[in-house]
């Protein structure tokens, strides 16, 4: 007997059907994922056993119950005791799903206020338990804490808290740890796990990631386009996935490594002591502001036709060192390209040199200015750099560079809101190679994407690397991914090297504790 | 530079769809068209409104006074002088030989009705439409020159202050750091000078005319926009597309203009009505005090004083007022309009 069973769920905005015929089984005390990419409507299903979808949605669904309870036609009160009370929620972003002006306390107890009438005192001792519960230390000093003083992971550990206040039956997880780094997500995982464990709930996780369902849930359902595709235990749906597009996901997952590059290949570009510092907030009157080192004598050389992959996780200073090496804000140490120095040169000195390197990076929807066509964003350098193109020809390489990225000529006329996450990396890809760069920093290019679009780009970037020579600075979070497309490797955290080297040598022998903590969250 | 400069706003679906809201919202698309035809009117006025008939013709030739001046003699009159079609002498004169053809209201803002059968200011009459004030000037040929001037003063005002406002506040926002903060200290300072005194110290010893006034007041109506657009660009500076831009060598002028004007031109249209709105009503407010317009200019200004000063005419005061009235509101209905045609959360929901 499921403790939660829905059937024939369907749920439309104006006539497009977000949800189609959905049926779902939740078992008491087992962990059940509803995987799918953007789009395929596994968080609006999840919202639909709240009635809390938006205004514009309209649902409806054969059968709903909850413990034998029927959800469907539950008075507006009844609803608010479900909300927060038998069913508690955790969601994807902590930082805004949390009240910034509320410290953890009275975020924790509002509902314990709510649901069961606890006076504060009493309050405050299950606000206590609570956190020992989610593993956070049960000090006043915690529970006086504001949102902004916590850490990614603490805040997510709080948000656990506060489904959990109520006792609930089941625990809705929508992308608990996508917003997170590898190694916190790994703690979060494990934590619900357990909870699920010693408290006996039954957890729905919506994740867009098969590889961190596989290893968590006890039962898998894949959503595409609203359409359920394929469910089961997640050992049978892993092993032998039946839909194609189950499969399909599971072939996403990055996998492979790069050739070895040849050993004569010439030295493009050379990095030595690079270093980033931001001023702080002032201490004292007379004494100069303290300096914050985002890039920390940071030295590295690429070679012609060669990836270097720049791992750590946010805030290690990884992309404040691609700004860096583009000279886009100022550094010292040294940077040469083909040998000429980087350092010293005037804007204008300069822009020759910026055609060879060119970046993509990683928001596809904030890199495209929405009020120019493609056609524009693409031909924008070569106005620049070769202002004497004539029209025609420049029409030419646009369309040329269009066909290179596997997008058809004929969108060089639309705008950027007209395309999906994918082809605008793939616009910014164009708008890059337009010049014929040698190098190509890419900044979280696929971070933003889902799995299977993650894939394409990453095998278009291959096949581009291939046709050109090109020398690719790529920086990720994502170890899958490094470990797929790059030669070589360089761990950083805190703006310093924790250490660099051959793709093989640093995933198979990390020598440093903390690369091999990135490692084992990351590929478990 | 060879690149098209393609107008950002042609074919461009956004502005299609703002355009659209913009139309959708029904008041203020009749006040634009309403306040665009009484201002093409307005520019006309010497066709609206003249002490000189438009067309003439005299012994079998054609003469056009509005444009030419004939001294009498040509009509056969005495004096070298212009000849003064008002004349009940000249007119017979050249209804003699011929006829003339006048504008709907034969007087201009400053010509005196000498013929009035009551003293001055007169009542409205099937001669003086709206009456006239106490110099026996005509009313309603004031108030159609007088908001010509207005509304062509405010324009140019609006014009220059968001040129200056959009360069200060881009150049702000794009570099930022110290350029930024001594420009808003300086503007802090700046604005909170008295502008009103000022304007008047200031037109104490320099002669006003339209152009002086327009420079004087073009010193403290810039900031408006500064604040707006610096927003905008700050936000915009750290945006990808500008970023990648930059790595592509893009200069600063041409990424400010491509790239991050657009956003805040949003911001700006959204403002331009209200900042013709205040600049009409400084105008009329210098009019009216007397440290405005020469006084031999048309001016709204100055009509508002008569109405103050022959409340026993009502019809002055009156028409003033209606006419201030419905130029300012129809002004505030265009930029209601505006605001929602701009407004992001409305279109793409």
């Amino acid at each position: 007997m499921s403790l939660l069973s829905v059937r024939g769920l369907t749920i439309r905005f104006g006539d497009q059907t977000a949800v189609d015929n959905m049926d779902l089984d939740l078992e008491p005390g087992r962990m059940l994922a509803l995987v799918g990419e953007s789009g395929s409507g596994k968080s609006l299903t999840a919202l639909s056993f709240l009635d809390l979808l938006p205004d514009a949605a309209k649902w409806s669904a054969e059968s709903m119950n909850l413990g034998g309870e029927n959800l469907l036609n539950l008075n507006d009160k009844q609803k608010r005791s479900l909300r927060g009370g038998r069913i508690g929620m955790i969601f994807q972003e902590p930082l805004t799903a949390l009240n910034p002006l509320h410290n953890v306390e009275k975020q924790i107890s509002e509902g314990l206020f709510l649901h069961q009438g606890m006076s504060q005192t009493q309050a405050r001792e299950r606000c206590k338990e609570l956190l020992r519960q989610v593993e956070l230390p049960d000090s006043m000093d915690m529970l006086q804490r504001y949102p902004h003083q916590l850490s990614g992971g603490q805040r997510q550990r709080v948000m656990i808290a506060m489904a959990l206040a109520n006792n609930p039956q089941i625990l809705i997880a929508d992308e608990p740890t996508t917003a997170l780094d590898v190694t916190v997500q790994e703690t979060i995982l494990n934590l619900i796990k357990r909870l699920q464990d010693e408290l006996g709930l039954s957890i729905l996780l919506i994740s867009h990631d098969l590889g961190v369902v596989g290893r968590f849930a006890d039962d898998i359902l894949v959503m595409h386009r609203g359409r359920q595709v394929e469910s089961g235990p997640t050992k049978d749906v892993l092993a032998n996935p039946r839909d194609p597009y189950t499969r399909h996901l599971l072939d996403s997952e990055p996998a492979g490594q790069m050739p070895a590059l040849a050993t004569d290949s010439p030295m493009l570009l050379e990095a030595s002591d690079i270093e980033v510092g931001f001023k702080t907030k002032r201490t004292h009157l007379f004494k100069p502001a303290p300096v914050f080192r985002a890039v920390d004598r940071i030295s590295l050389a690429l070679r012609k036709g060669e990836t270097l992959g720049i791992v750590g996780e946010s805030g290690s200073g990884k992309s404040t060192l691609a700004l860096a090496i583009l000279r886009l804000i100022g550094s010292t140490g040294s940077i040469t390209l083909d040998g000429h120095p980087l350092h010293g040169l005037s804007q204008g000195q300069l822009r020759p040199w910026r055609r060879r390197m060119q970046v993509v990076f990683q928001d596809p929807f904030g890199s495209l200015n929405p009020r120019m066509t493609i056609g524009q964003i693409i031909a924008e350098g070569l106005a620049v750099h070769e202002p004497t193109l004539a029209k025609a020809q420049r029409e030419q390489r646009v369309a040329e560079l269009l066909q290179e990225v596997d997008l058809p000529t004929e969108t060089r006329n639309r705008y950027p809101h007209e395309f999906s996450g994918g082809q605008r990396q793939r616009i910014a890809i164009a708008r890059a190679l337009i010049l014929k760069p040698d190098l190509l920093i890419l900044d979280e290019p696929t971070s933003a994407l889902d799995r299977s679009v993650q894939y394409q780009i990453l095998e278009l970037l291959k096949s581009l690397q291939q046709r050109h020579g090109l020398s690719y600075l790529f920086i990720s979070h994502d170890l899958k991914v490094i470990r797929a497309i790059c030669h070589r490797v360089m761990v950083m955290k805190d703006g310093k090297v924790v250490e660099q080297g051959d793709v093989q040598t640093i995933f198979d022998h990390p020598a440093e504790a903390y690369t091999r903590k990135l490692i084992s969250a990351a590929l478990a | 530079m060879g690149f098209p400069l393609n107008n950002p706003f042609k074919n461009n679906p956004v502005w299609a769809r703002q355009w659209q809201a913009f139309r959708s919202n029904r008041r203020g698309y009749w006040s634009l068209w309403i306040f665009l035809t009484l201002f093409v009117l307005s520019l006309g006025a010497e066709l609206v409104a003249n002490e000189k008939p438009l067309l003439l013709s005299y012994d079998g030739d054609l003469y056009v006074p509005v444009f030419n001046t004939y001294p009498e003699t040509t009509f056969g009159g005495f004096f070298e002088s212009e000849a003064n079609y008002r004349d009940p002498v000249v007119a017979d004169l050249i209804n003699e030989k011929g006829w003339m053809i006048w504008p709907p209201v034969r007087f201009s803002y400053n010509t005196i009705n000498y013929d009035l059968q009551v003293p001055a200011p007169a009542p409205p009459s099937s001669e003086n439409w709206l009456g006239t004030d106490d110099q026996g000037r005509d009313i309603l040929a004031g108030l159609i020159y007088g908001f010509r001037i207005s509304v062509l003063f405010g324009l140019m005002l609006t014009v220059l202050s968001s040129i200056v406002g959009i360069i200060v506040g881009a150049v702000q926002g794009y570099y930022g750091g110290k350029l930024d903060l001594f420009g808003q200290r300086f503007i802090e300072i700046w604005s909170s000078m008295p502008t009103l005194f000022l304007i008047i110290i200031i037109s104490s010893f320099v002669i006003p005319s339209f152009w002086t006034l327009l420079v004087i007041m073009l010193l403290f109506s810039w900031m408006t926009l500064v604040d707006l657009v610096r927003a905008e660009f700050l936000r915009c500076r750290n945006m990808d597309y500008v970023r990648s831009a930059k790595a592509m060598g893009v200069r600063s002028p041409m990424i400010m203009f491509r790239h991050m004007l657009p956003n805040a031109m949003v911001a700006t249209l959204t403002f331009l009505p209200f900042i013709l709105n205040s600049a009409v009503v400084t105008l009329t407010s210098l009019d009216f005090i007397g440290f405005g317009l020469p006084p031999d200019a048309p001016s709204l200004g100055r009509l508002v004083g008569q109405g103050k000063a022959n409340l026993h005419a009502p019809w002055i005061g009156i028409s003033v007022f209606a006419t201030l009235t419905i130029m300012l509101t129809l002004l505030v209905y265009i930029g209601e309009a505006i605001r929602d045609a701009f407004d992001t959360r409305k279109f793409l929901q």
